[in-house]
C-alpha cells in the first residue's frame, strides 16, 4: 500500500506547486498588463485622494462634489451627486466600481487638477509635503431649472426621451436631458439591470429616424444650390411613385398648387421628394456635411458616448457617401437616415445663427480652488452650413411653422418661437418618434433646440412640441 | 513514568507553537498599526485567548498522544492566525465570530484526541458514521436554506450550519473502514465483463451505493465543489486499497459524464465556465468575480502591500470581491502578503499533506492508513480546487480554504481532521521514540 500511499501525495503535491506557478504568474508576469486595464478599480483609486473638483452649473446648483470619507481604512475623497439624475448621463461618474463616464470622464483633467504643467508640478508639491492635492470646480453654461422642466417634461410624455438646448450664438450647453434617468449615487449596478437603458445618453448616443424635422436641411440645400426659391410653385397631389414604390403626405392628404415656403410649413412630403430628386444625391449630401452628419460631433464629451448622425445600411454601420441612395426618401428624413437630437439641435442652431456650425460647449468656466479662472472657453466655429439668406429665409418659414402650422403647441406668450414638427413612424404598431427642433426668439434667437420623444402615439406637433414650449418658459423666466 | 516534560516530539511541537504565536501577533500589530483605529484592548484579549487555547491544546496533546506527530498543530496555528488577521482587517465583527469558532474548534480538537485516542475505536464505528453522512446530507436537502443557489446549509436558531463539512469526514471514515475489510476481494476480481475483471457485486454495491448517493445528495443541493471533492477522496482511498487504476479511470469517466449533464442542466455551470475561460469579456458581470479576484492578486506582486495595507474594501465596508472573506480570501492573502507569503501559506497545506501522507506510510494497519490518506487529501484537495479557483486555474466553485476561510463549520470540521491525523500517528509512532 505505501508505494501507492506515495502516488497519491505525488499527485497531491503537483496540484499545489501549481497553485503557486499561477500565483506567480499573475503575480510577476502578467501584473504590470493588468494594472492598466480600465475595469481595474485601483487605477481610480489612486485619483480617489485628490480632492476633485464639483461641477455646477450656471445657476448654482451642484452637479458633482467631493466629500471626505474614509475607504478601507484610508482618508479619500467620495463622489456625490446632489441632484441623482437630473443630468446624469451628461455629468457621468466617477467611482471605484464603475470607472468614468461623460464629463466626468472628459473633464477629468480639470476636476483632478492635471492640466497644465505648472498645475502638475503644483499637485506634485503638495503630494511631497503630504497636503491634499484640489482639482479645480467647473461651471457648467447648464441651466439646472430648464434642464429640471426638460426631465419632467420627457417623463410625463412616455419616459423615453431627449431634450437638447443650445444657445446658437456661442454653442453653449443649457440643456442636455436623457431620460429615463439613473441616480450616480446608486453606482451603476441598478442602472445596468433596468429596463430602458439609463446609462444610455439619448441626446448623444440615441439614433432615431429624424422624420419631417429633416426637411430643415433639404430646404437649406435646395436654397443654397438654387435648385427652388422660396416661391417656387408646386402641385399638391396626396402620392407620388418613385423609385418604384408610392410616397404620400401625412394623412394622405393632398393639397393644392402651393409654393416651396409653403410645402415646409405644412411638412408636404410630395414636394421635398421632388426638390430632393431635383438636388441630387451629391448636392444633399454636401449640405449634411456641412451641418455635421456622417461625422462624430466635436466636443468636450468622451466620443465612445456619442454617435455620428447619417444614413445607416441594414448592419447598423454608417453607409458611404456616394452610395446609390433613394434621395426622394432620403429628402423627406426616411431612407435609413438616423440622427441624435444633439445633431438635430444644432441643425436648429445654424438655421437661428445665420447660417454657421457651431460647435457645442458644456463650460462656462474653470475655476481654479483659489477662485480664480483658468479656462473660459470661447465659441468655435466648425464651418458654415448655409449662407446667411438661407438661414434668413428658413427662420421665417420655422416661424409660420409655430405660428400656424404643425408646430402651434409651441407657442409660448410672449415669446416668439420658430420651429419644424417631425413625426417618424418607427415600423412598431401605430408609435411614432414625436420630434420639435426650433428656436427662440425668431428674430434674435437665444436658445435653439432638439426634443425627441420615443414611441408614442401622438405627433411631434402633440408631443414634443409643448415639451420644448415648457422648457422655453423656464429658459425665459430667468430672464426677469 | 516518562515526565511529560521530557518528550522531545511535543517539546517541538510547544517550541513551534509558540513561533506560530509570534507569527500571529506581529501580524495582529501590523493591521492595527495600519489601520489606524483607536486602540482598544479587545484585540489583545483576543490574541491572548487565541494563544491559551493553543496551548491548552498542545497541553492536552502532551498528556494523551505524547508520541503524535509534532507538526500539524503548529501548521494549523499558522493557517488560523494567517486566516484571522485577514478576516479582521475586512470586517472585525466577522473576526470575533472568526475567533469563537477557532476556539470551539479546538475544544472539538480536544474532544476528538481524547475520545479518539485509540483510534481502533472508529472503525468499528464505520458503518454509524456511513449512516450518518448519508442522512447529514438528506437533512441538508430537507430543512437546508438556500444561500446564493447552493442548498448547503442548516440554520439553527442564530446559526448556520454547513453539514457536508462534517458528513466529509464520515464518510471518510466509513471508507476507510469498509475498503480496509473488503479490500482483498476488491483487488481480486472473480469474473471479467467485457475483458475487464470485476469483483463480487456484493462487495462493491455498498461502496457504490453509498458515494453515488452522496454524490446525487450534493448535485441536488447544487454544490459541484464539494461533490468533486468526495468523488477524489473516495477515488484516492480506492485506489491505495486496490491498487486498480482502472477503478480511479472509471470514476473520472464517471464524474466526466455527470459533470458535462450538470452543464447542460444548469446555467449557473456554464457562467462558471466562461467566466474561467475568458473572464475579461464578462467582467462587468459573470467574470467579474475571477476578474476582480485576479487583479486583487496581481497588485499584491511579490512581497504584497502589508497586512491591512491592500485594497479590498470599497464604499460602505463591502470587499471589492465578494465572499472576499470565505471563498477569496487567498485572493486577499496573495494581495496583502504577496506571492511570498501566498506561496508560504501553500507550502504549509503542501506540509500538511506531507504529514499527513508520512501517518499513512508510517501507520501499521490498513484503517489507519487508508483514514490518513482520505483525511490528507480532503484538505489538500480542497486547497487545489478552491485555490485553483481564484487563481484561474480551474473554473470556480465554492469551497472553503481550511482552517483560513471565514465559516464555524469549515473550521471545527478541519480541526477535527487534524485530530484524527493526530490520534492515527500516536498509534503508529508509539515505541518509535
Amino acid at each position: 500500500m505505501n508505494r501507492r500511499i506515495g502516488h497519491v501525495f505525488a499527485v497531491v503535491a503537483v496540484g499545489l506547486l501549481a497553485l503557486i506557478v499561477m500565483t506567480t504568474y499573475w503575480q510577476v508576469w502578467a501584473r504590470a498588463g493588468l494594472e492598466a486595464r480600465t475595469a481595474n478599480v485601483r487605477l481610480v483609486y489612486r485619483d480617489l485622494a485628490i480632492d476633485r473638483g464639483a461641477i455646477l452649473t450656471s445657476d448654482g446648483a451642484v452637479l458633482a462634489e467631493s466629500r471626505p470619507g474614509r475607504l478601507d481604512g484610508r482618508d479619500v475623497f467620495l463622489r456625490r451627486y446632489p441632484t441623482g439624475g437630473l443630468a446624469a448621463q451628461l455629468v457621468g461618474y466617477s467611482s471605484l466600481l464603475a470607472g468614468r463616464a461623460g464629463l466626468e470622464q472628459s473633464l477629468d483633467p480639470e476636476l483632478t487638477g492635471s492640466t497644465s504643467d505648472l498645475a502638475g508640478v503644483r499637485n506634485a508639491f503638495d503630494r511631497m509635503r503630504g497636503d491634499t492635492v484640489r482639482g479645480d470646480d467647473v461651471v457648467l453654461r447648464l441651466n439646472a431649472a430648464a434642464q429640471r422642466t426638460a426631465m419632467d417634461g420627457l417623463a410625463a410624455a412616455g419616459g423615453r426621451g431627449a431634450v437638447v438646448v443650445l444657445d446658437p450664438s456661442t454653442g453653449g450647453l443649457l440643456v442636455m436631458a436623457s431620460t429615463p434617468t439613473f441616480d450616480p449615487n446608486d453606482g451603476i449596478a441598478p442602472a445596468l439591470e433596468a429596463p430602458d437603458a439609463p446609462l444610455l445618453n439619448r441626446a448623444t448616443q440615441g439614433l432615431y429616424p429624424p422624420g419631417s424635422t429633416f426637411k430643415v436641411v433639404t430646404a437649406a440645400s435646395a436654397l443654397d444650390n438654387d435648385v427652388v426659391d422660396v416661391d417656387t410653385e408646386f402641385p399638391g397631389p396626396a402620392c407620388i411613385t418613385t423609385a418604384g414604390q408610392r410616397l404620400c403626405n401625412f394623412s394622405n392628404r393632398a393639397y393644392g398648387t402651393h409654393d416651396f415656403g409653403y410645402a415646409l410649413v405644412h411638412s408636404i412630403n410630395t414636394t421635398f421628394a421632388k426638390v430632393g430628386i431635383q438636388l441630387g444625391e451629391e448636392r444633399l449630401e454636401g449640405t449634411m456635411r456641412g451641418f455635421g452628419f456622417f461625422n462624430r460631433i466635436p466636443w468636450d464629451y468622451p466620443a465612445d458616448q456619442g454617435l455620428p448622425s447619417g444614413v445607416f445600411n441594414r448592419r447598423g454601420r454608417l453607409i458611404a457617401p456616394g452610395t446609390n441612395l433613394d434621395v426622394a426618401r432620403l429628402a423627406i428624413g426616411q431612407e435609413r437616415l438616423l440622427a441624435t437630437p444633439l445633431q438635430m439641435a444644432m441643425v436648429a442652431a445654424s438655421v437661428a445663427n445665420g447660417g454657421q456650425l457651431v460647435q457645442p460647449e458644456p463650460v462656462q468656466e474653470v475655476r481654479a480652488p483659489d477662485g480664480s479662472v483658468t479656462r473660459r472657453p470661447g465659441t468655435t466655429y466648425l464651418g458654415r452650413a448655409m449662407t446667411t439668406e438661407t438661414a434668413a429665409a428658413l427662420r421665417s418659414l420655422m416661424r409660420d411653422v409655430v405660428d400656424d402650422g404643425t408646430g402651434a403647441a409651441a407657442q409660448v406668450e410672449g415669446l416668439d418661437v420658430a420651429g419644424k414638427t417631425g413625426t417618424a413612424e418607427t415600423g412598431r404598431d401605430g408609435l411614432n418618434d414625436a420630434w420639435f427642433i426650433g428656436f427662440a426668439p425668431a428674430d434674435a434667437p437665444r436658445f435653439a433646440f432638439a426634443v425627441l420623444v420615443e414611441d408614442v402615439e401622438g405627433t411631434g406637433g402633440d408631443v414634443a412640441a409643448p415639451i420644448a414650449a415648457d422648457v422655453l418658459r423656464a429658459l425665459t423666466a430667468q430672464d426677469t | 513514568m516518562t515526565s511529560y516534560l521530557r518528550l522531545p516530539r511535543r517539546n517541538r511541537e510547544l517550541g513551534l507553537i509558540v513561533l506560530a504565536l509570534a507569527i500571529a501577533t506581529a501580524g495582529f500589530a501590523a493591521v492595527q498599526i495600519a489601520r489606524a483605529e483607536a486602540f482598544t484592548s479587545s484585540p489583545l484579549i483576543a490574541a491572548a485567548a487565541f494563544a491559551a487555547a493553543y496551548l491548552a491544546a498542545h497541553a492536552i496533546v502532551r498528556a494523551t498522544l505524547p508520541d503524535a506527530d509534532p507538526y500539524v498543530l503548529p501548521i494549523t496555528a499558522v493557517l488560523t492566525a494567517v486566516g484571522l488577521i485577514e478576516i479582521h482587517r475586512i470586517d472585525p465583527d466577522l473576526a470575533r465570530d472568526q475567533g469563537l469558532w477557532i476556539l470551539i474548534g479546538l475544544g472539538l480538537f480536544a474532544a476528538v484526541v481524547v475520545g479518539f485516542r485509540d483510534i481502533r475505536r472508529l472503525e468499528s464505528l464505520r458503518y454509524t458514521c456511513g449512516a450518518l453522512a448519508v442522512l447529514l446530507l438528506l437533512a441538508t436537502i430537507a430543512v437546508g436554506t438556500e444561500v446564493n443557489g447552493a442548498r448547503l446549509w442548516i440554520r439553527v436558531g442564530d446559526l448556520q450550519i454547513q453539514p457536508g463539512e462534517f458528513a466529509k469526514i464520515l464518510l471518510v471514515v466509513f471508507l476507510a473502514g469498509y475498503l480496509r475489510e473488503r479490500r482483498e476481494v476488491l483487488a481480486e476480481p472473480v469474473r471479467r465483463v467485457l475483458g475487464v475483471g470485476v469483483p463480487a457485486l456484493r462487495h462493491i454495491l455498498p461502496l457504490v451505493l453509498l458515494s453515488g448517493i452522496s454524490l446525487v445528495l450534493l448535485v441536488a443541493m447544487n454544490d459541484l465543489g464539494s461533490s468533486l471533492l468526495f468523488y477524489v477522496i473516495a477515488l484516492a482511498m480506492i485506489y491505495v486499497a486496490t491498487g486498480r487504476l482502472l477503478y480511479v479511470g472509471l470514476g473520472i469517466g464517471l464524474f466526466a459524464a455527470g459533470g458535462l449533464v450538470a452543464l447542460q442542466l444548469a446555467p449557473q455551470v456554464q457562467t462558471r465556465i466562461d467566466a474561467w475561460l475568458d473572464p475579461w469579456a464578462i467582467e462587468r458581470t459573470g467574470g467579474y468575480q475571477i476578474a476582480q479576484s485576479i487583479y486583487t492578486i496581481a497588485d499584491g506582486g511579490i512581497t504584497g502591500a502589508g497586512f491591512g495595507r491592500g485594497l479590498i474594501l470599497t464604499d460602505g465596508g463591502r470587499t471589492i470581491i465578494p465572499f472576499a472573506e470565505t471563498d477569496f480570501i487567498y485572493s486577499v492573502i496573495a494581495n496583502e502578503m504577496g506571492l511570498v507569503g501566498a506561496a508560504a501559506v501553500v507550502l504549509l497545506y503542501l506540509l500538511l499533506a506531507w504529514r499527513g501522507f508520512r501517518i499513512a506510510l508510517n501507520a501499521d494497519d490498513g484503517f489507519s492508513k487508508l483514514l490518513a490518506v482520505g483525511l490528507a487529501t480532503a484538505i489538500a484537495f480542497q486547497v487545489f480546487v478552491i485555490v485553483g479557483g481564484v487563481v484561474r486555474l480551474l473554473p470556480l466553485t465554492g469551497l472553503t480554504l481550511p482552517f483560513v476561510s471565514y465559516g464555524g463549520s469549515s473550521v471545527t470540521a478541519n480541526f477535527a481532521i487534524a485530530a484524527l491525523l493526530l490520534c492515527i500517528s500516536q498509534r503508529a509512532e508509539r515505541g518509535r521514540g
